[in-house]
């Protein structure tokens, strides 16, 4: 499995994941995002650019994506002229593998890279205004896209130990984020309907938080809800997470900015 | 929108919000009293008990039993359908078999998705607010207990 296998990766990492169909993963008939189980008023919320709360924040990731900043004084559309064509589906393929950095990289992280190192300017701190706005606008220009995780052979390490992190109990209350997502998907957790974990719309407005949120802050709130030890803001755990949970979601269309509870 | 952003407070649903609470209320940092599992049961009590606080406990939602389960419980608007409904569990099983259930109800089902209520060993990355400490009392189990024993009404 090591020798030459460009042309065959595709191949390798379907191989790779093939392994997992034998845990109890959801078939991908079966596959549903979050927005499926909205009630009427939240979806209608989600549909409306005008009701979007989410649809603010992107709109201040456009003001931000347009301004120079940085020592190079440069602003992204400055390198990268017309989002809706240059950024158009990059989310969907995120987190994505960096050569240089020798592991994956999410959106956020993509974005602050080019903050750092073509603006030269400070990197924005994670659920900052700034950079769930950036994210929000980069990755509104992907609404409507199918999540297409790169079939790239240097993901399948990362994602195989987001992969086992996501079937993994732990936390006091000892439960694997699939007992939840892949067991009982689509039950009552007391008041709240358990999803199936798809990251089809982040960052997103959440009622509960009353705010805009990064997918990463949702995965949060589920590690302490089993009363385990969250990670950093931006550690390899998450981002290894995130990977597995877009090759789970692969095919489901992006949504971002969606609405939840 | 706004009894939406409501309810979904209210709900327990998964979040920070709510189970940040929980650090202060878990069982304490005293020692596991020792107890004596005799087939599918713990028959001997762990200590005094009082079934009206425990039926306080079980629908306090930082006890987390109404997350999975629903139960005769009419004035508690969210309850979870994830495992059995607790009506007329005092009429299946002994106070023993309820204490085990309670206790480490992973020792009856290595698979469950129950919580041992009662156990601070075998677990993984638990949040620091909650390491080393048991979910409940063993005060707590037998409150617990008392109350489920009468709940007899299947
Ligand atoms: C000085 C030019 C320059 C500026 C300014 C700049 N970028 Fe970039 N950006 C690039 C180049 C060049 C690449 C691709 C090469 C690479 O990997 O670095 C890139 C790559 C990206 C990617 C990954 C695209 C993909 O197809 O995977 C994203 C996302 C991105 N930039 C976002 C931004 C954002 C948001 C800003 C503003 C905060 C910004 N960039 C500012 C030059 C720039
Ligand atoms: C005890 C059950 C439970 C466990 C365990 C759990 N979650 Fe969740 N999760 C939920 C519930 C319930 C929601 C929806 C909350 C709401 O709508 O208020 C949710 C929401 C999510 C979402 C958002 C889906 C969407 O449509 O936006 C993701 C992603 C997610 N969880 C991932 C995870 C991961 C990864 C783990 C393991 C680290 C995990 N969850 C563990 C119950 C759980
Ligand atoms: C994460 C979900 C979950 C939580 C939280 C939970 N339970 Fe359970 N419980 C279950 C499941 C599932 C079963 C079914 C048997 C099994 O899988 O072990 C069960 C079984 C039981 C039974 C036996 C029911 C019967 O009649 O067969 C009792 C009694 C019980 N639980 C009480 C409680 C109490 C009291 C609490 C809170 C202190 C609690 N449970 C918390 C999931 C849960």
């Amino acid at each position: 499995m090591t020798v030459g296998l460009k042309r065959l990766a595709p191949l390798a990492v379907l191989l790779a994941f093939a392994a997992i169909a034998a845990h109890a993963e959801i078939p991908l008939n079966e596959r549903r995002a979050g927005t499926a189980d909205l009630a009427p008023e939240t979806k209608a919320m989600q549909d409306d650019d005008s009701a979007n709360p989410g649809m603010l924040v992107v709109l201040d990731g456009e003001a931000l994506w347009k301004a120079k900043a940085g020592a190079a004084n440069q602003a992204c559309a400055d390198c990268h002229t017309d989002a809706r064509a240059s950024m158009k589906g990059v989310a969907a393929r995120h987190p994505a593998f960096d050569a240089r950095l020798g592991r994956p990289v999410n959106i956020e992280q993509r974005i602050n890279m080019c903050r750092v190192e073509r603006q030269q300017a400070t990197p924005f701190a994670y659920e900052s205004k700034e950079l769930l706005a950036l994210s929000a606008f980069v990755g509104n220009q992907s609404r409507g896209e199918p999540i297409a995780p790169p079939a790239d052979e240097r993901l399948t390490p990362f994602r195989n130990a987001g992969r086992d992190d996501y079937f993994r109990r732990q936390g006091q209350l000892n439960l694997s984020c699939a007992q939840c997502h892949d067991d009982n998907w689509g039950k009552r957790l007391a008041g709240s309907l358990i999803p199936q974990a798809h990251p089809t719309g982040y960052p997103l407005y959440r009622l509960e938080w009353q705010a805009v949120g990064s997918l990463q802050r949702r995965l949060r709130n589920c590690l302490v809800g089993m009363r385990a030890e969250a990670y950093d803001y931006g550690a390899p755990e998450y981002v290894a997470l995130e990977l597995y949970l877009m090759w789970r979601a692969r095919g489901l269309t992006v949504e971002i900015p969606a609405v939840r509870p | 929108m706004i009894m939406d952003a409501a309810a979904a407070k209210a709900a327990a649903s998964f979040s920070c919000v709510v189970f940040l609470l929980l650090a202060t209320t878990a069982g304490g940092q005293e020692a596991l009293r020792p107890y004596t599992v005799v087939g599918d049961a713990i028959p001997a009590p762990l200590t005094g008990s009082d079934p009206e606080r425990g039926r306080a406990i079980v629908t306090a939602r930082q006890n987390t039993c109404l997350l999975c389960h629903s139960g005769p419980f009419p004035e508690q608007r969210f309850q979870g359908n994830l495992s059995p409904d607790l009506k007329g569990t005092g009429a299946r099983w002994s106070e023993g078999q309820l204490r085990l259930r309670l206790v480490d109800a992973s020792r009856l089902n290595a698979e469950t998705i129950m919580p041992s209520y009662y156990k601070v060993d075998g677990l993984t990355r638990v949040g620091t607010a909650w390491r080393g400490k048991p979910i409940l009392s063993a005060e707590q189990i037998e409150d617990v207990v008392a109350y489920l024993t009468t709940l007899r009404d299947q």
